[in-house]
């Protein structure tokens, strides 16, 4: 899939499955690529200075801040964001567990939330409630629904074993 | 006195839909990404603009070179006051709906700075990239003047402020003597709180982006908390038609009052794309949300006395709070300490200080969540010094009826709270010694304290139509900024017509839309869910007066009815039963519409006092050599009516406790008073809570039945949750270590210097 260039840098990037080839600006970060030029606006920005996690997305399955990554330096790279976690109508367990323990309220930590959980189950480093609630505090709730985003994740952790 | 008539569609019991713990009806959207807030509509040409901030505190702007940035590729435009369009004089014009009295800001206006981080241009470019760097090119230069933005330097130079806000009430005149009594009490305590500005910051940052049609009107999706406080400010600035503006938030990334006024990036935003005649959006920077709004900085001294059995004597609370030179921002800090207890000598007082600040503004809880908690903490130390439980000091001092009015409560179960809170805590019959609990290297404490806010209601609209397929839609211009309104509205509109909450769209966050209030002060249940009731009662009318006249009807000649699972059925005979499908079908009706408009039952609130109540307990460790807090327990007991969905007014009550924490011991914004400037203006050095921060926290609501609050008998969740916290939490730290620390927030440097002064 081929976008208008955004810039001179040739760039491939794999987005939830899709292959893209694009051309962006050297200063284009993987946020506003994903926000402004792939309307993927699902991985939100809360700081753009890699303080709130609101914008975590799976880059090759890790989770990084993705407004302190720049596009071009992604090439070649897959990245997965809350758009790509549902397949079609079934939501991902974590999607589901979040709707079901109420682990949230304005929603716009949400997709930076579910995709730390994500990233942060495949890491595995997690064992208990105090693990989940240290390993997530790069992600930032203001409505500060942490009892039930702990209670949403514990439960998914739980199944997977 | 006469008894007052019973309030007309009381919601009556068992309910089916009502009560429930539903799901949030637009969780998929949230969970999905596909829920789009304001800066995040996609429009073809759409122009970014970057706000360039004021690096003074007060003074004027010098001179605007753009040179510089306009020489960057994609910049279209550079507005500043020098070339900005007519804009309207009058102040009545820029005023909005909870503007306080006063001048409101004006961006762009004229060369005047007020304070720091003011704007003073706008960049508007082809790409945000752009923009943003342009931005940093624009070179300012001004003329600064002397600024004063510290309020404990200038705490003597008050003035004693009007009824100068919507819902605002000055502190009722002294009973008593208190000062008299206060000097001659068998006991008696005298302490001074001060307490640091906090910024909202709601991860959302405040954005706009304003759609210019051709015709020249304007679509709006802005981050408010107010669609049509929005769209009447904007027609009044830019003298538009309302024709011309429609302003939509169907989602709001938190909110927590920062939205409740319109802010300068809707301004700006709409300013640009008036003047190119093009699509706009404006979205501020993590550092320019500290150039508006914010609890303002305060002092207060809370003197009791009391005889040796606890009786309370005297009580003084005095209350100093920063506003701007421009608007008297006020809010209710010391009226609530007349409220919660019993006392014959009571003497309020409550003054502002003008700063070089911007104006301060509501954030949850206002008022309360800063005044309440001075008071429960002296409570405490009240309760120390007399060795009394402070849960027995509490009760021995109990308000049955408002001891400011004397007017009975509508209803308080603020004793259940103390009871079934201290029960599921574990709250002993005699509390041990301060510093005497101690678990390795860290020293355990408990705390309590109570709270209050206020059951307020405003008239509100809303419409209900029901299709031919059974479903329903509700519309009402109101919001759900993470409270839970969609579902709630969905609910309670399902209760009335015996449907399931699913087979219920709600429509908000449209100016377009059936007139709702701003969504604020814990008011939107009682307002809009009341509303919507109203609306659906009259749709059930229409329905049973159909269902009786249709031809070879089960229900002809019934008088009276209710509606379950589809269903019109007559009250007294179950048997008899039409689906409400049919029913329409029956009278040919494709959609059946009712609008309707709710407002307060004002005989009875005339006649009471309307609250929410609440008793929270909390757990704290504190490291003995560190000083490091860590908050373990916390039990939050609420009287708050009816409560709609058990799920998201829990998570109500959970936030706010996290709000609680954050304001004890993290949430400090710090000015740098020789610049006037917040320094630490960012998410890495103004604190709040994290995960890591917050243990798991047991709410617990309490039964409580309400006849004059609203017909839905709820009083709303909003705020309640953390007016106790953070006193709570101070309680529990002396309770812990023996040290009281009187300035919030409570950080380690203070309690370790408390530790080393110990004797």
């Amino acid at each position: 899939m081929t976008h208008p260039p955004q810039g001179p840098i040739p760039l491939t990037l794999a987005v939830n499955g899709r292959e893209l080839a694009l051309h962006v600006a050297p200063w284009t970060t993987l946020l506003d690529l994903l926000r402004l030029h792939l309307d993927l606006t699902g991985t939100k920005k809360g700081c753009d200075h890699g303080q709130c996690g609101a914008c975590t997305v799976l880059v090759d399955g890790t989770r990084i801040n993705a407004c302190l990554a720049l596009a071009v330096m992604q090439d070649g790279k897959s990245v997965t964001t809350i758009e790509g976690l549902s397949r079609g109508d079934e939501l991902h367990p974590l999607q589901a567990a979040f709707i079901e323990h109420d682990a949230f309220q304005c929603g716009y930590c949400t997709p930076g939330q579910i995709c730390s959980a994500v990233g942060m189950l495949a890491e595995g480093h997690a064992e208990g409630p105090d693990d989940i609630r240290e390993q997530m505090s790069g992600n930032i709730c203001r409505c500060g629904a942490y009892p039930n985003i702990v209670r949403a994740i514990g439960e998914v952790m739980g199944a997977g074993r | 006195m006469i008894p007052i008539p019973r309030m007309p569609g009381l919601l009556e019991g068992p309910t089916t839909q009502v009560g429930k713990p539903v799901s949030r009806v637009d969780g998929r959207l949230k969970v999905t990404g596909a829920a789009r807030y304001a800066g995040e509509h996609a429009i073809p040409g759409l122009l970014h603009g970057y706000v360039v901030s004021s690096a003074i505190a007060k003074g004027r702007v010098t001179r605007i070179d753009t040179g510089k940035a306009m020489a960057v590729p994609g910049v279209v435009h550079i507005l500043t006051h020098e070339n900005r369009p007519d804009l309207a004089w009058l102040d009545r014009k820029w005023k909005d709906q909870d503007a306080p009295k006063g001048s409101p800001l004006r961006p762009l206006y004229d060369a005047n700075v007020s304070h720091s981080l003011q704007p003073v241009a706008l960049v508007v470019a082809e790409s945000f990239e752009a923009a943003r760097l342009a931005a940093r090119l624009v070179e300012v230069a001004y003329e600064a003047e002397p600024h004063q933005t510290s309020l404990l330097m200038n705490r003597d130079i008050t003035f004693t402020p009007g009824k100068d806000k919507g819902g605002f009430e000055p502190p009722p005149a002294p009973r008593g003597d208190a000062d008299a009594a206060l000097a001659a009490a068998e006991v008696s305590v005298d302490l001074e709180f001060t307490q640091a500005a906090e910024y909202h910051n709601p991860i959302e940052m405040h954005a706009s982006t304003v759609e210019y049609h051709p015709d020249g009107s304007l679509t709006i999706h802005d981050k408010t908390q107010g669609v049509l406080n929005c769209q009447s400010w904007v027609c009044g600035v830019f003298n538009l038609p309302k024709s011309s503006v429609r302003v939509l938030s169907p989602f709001v990334g938190g909110a927590f009052g920062s939205g409740l006024r319109p802010q300068h990036q809707l301004f700006l935003a709409v300013l640009a794309a008036l003047a190119l005649k093009r699509s706009v959006r404006v979205e501020l920077s993590r550092p320019q949300m500290f150039s508006f709004g914010h609890r303002p900085e305060t002092w207060q001294r809370v003197a009791l006395g009391a005889s040796r059995d606890g009786t309370l004597t005297a009580l003084v609370h005095e209350a100093v709070q920063e506003s701007s030179q421009a608007e008297n921002y006020v809010e209710i800090v010391v009226n609530w300490s007349g409220q919660q207890y019993r006392c014959d000598n009571v003497r309020l007082d409550y003054r502002l200080s003008r700063l070089d600040v911007h104006t301060p503004l509501d954030q949850r809880a206002p008022g309360a969540a800063t005044g309440v908690p001075a008071l429960e903490v002296a409570m405490d130390e009240l309760a120390w010094k007399l060795g009394m439980d402070p849960i027995q000091l509490r009760l021995k001092n109990y308000a049955e009826a408002d001891p400011n009015t004397g007017k009975p409560f509508s209803s308080k179960e603020l004793r259940a709270c103390f009871r079934q809170g201290a029960e599921r805590f574990g709250w002993p019959d005699h509390l041990p010694p301060p510093r005497s609990m101690r678990d390795g290297r860290e020293l355990v404490g408990w705390g309590m304290a109570a709270g209050v806010w206020d059951a307020m209601q405003n008239p509100a609209s809303a419409k209900a139509t029901l299709g031919a397929n059974g479903k329903l839609s509700i519309a009402t211009a109101s919001s759900d900024i993470g409270t839970g309104t969609y579902t709630v509205l969905a609910q309670v509109a399902a209760e009335v017509l015996g449907l399931e909450t699913a087979d219920v769209a709600v429509e908000i966050g449209d100016s377009s839309l059936p007139q709702a209030p701003i969504q604020g002060g814990s008011w939107t249940v009682s307002s809009v869910g009341s509303a919507v009731k109203a609306a659906c009662d009259q749709l059930a009318k229409r329905l049973h007066a159909l269902a009786r006249d249709a031809e070879g009807s089960p229900l002809a000649g019934v008088g009276s009815v209710r509606f379950a699972d589809g269903h019109v059925v007559a009250q007294d005979d179950p048997s008899r039963r039409m689906p409400i499908q049919q029913v329409m079908r029956a009278a040919g009706l494709p959609v059946l519409e009712e609008k309707a408009l709710s407002v307060p039952y004002a005989l009875g609130r005339l006649r009471h006092t309307l609250g929410t109540h609440s008793a929270v307990f909390v757990e704290v460790r504190v490291d003995a050599e560190l000083g490091t807090v860590r908050v373990t327990r916390v039990v939050s007991a609420i009287a708050a009516g009816r409560i709609i969905n058990p799920k998201t007014a829990g998570s109500q009550i959970l936030g706010a406790v996290v709000w609680g924490v954050g304001m004890a011991l993290e949430e400090e914004a710090m000015t740098d008073h020789t610049l006037g400037r917040v320094m630490n203006h960012d998410l890495a050095e103004y604190h709040v809570p994290v995960s890591a921060d917050i243990p798991d926290i047991d709410v617990v609501f309490v039964e409580e039945h309400d006849e004059v609050v609203n017909a839905l008998g709820a009083k709303g969740v909003g705020e309640i949750g953390i007016v106790g916290v953070p006193a709570a939490i101070s309680n529990a730290i002396f309770h812990a270590t023996g040290v009281r620390v009187r300035d919030l927030p409570i950080t380690v440097d203070k309690i370790r210097a408390g530790l080393a002064a110990l004797p």
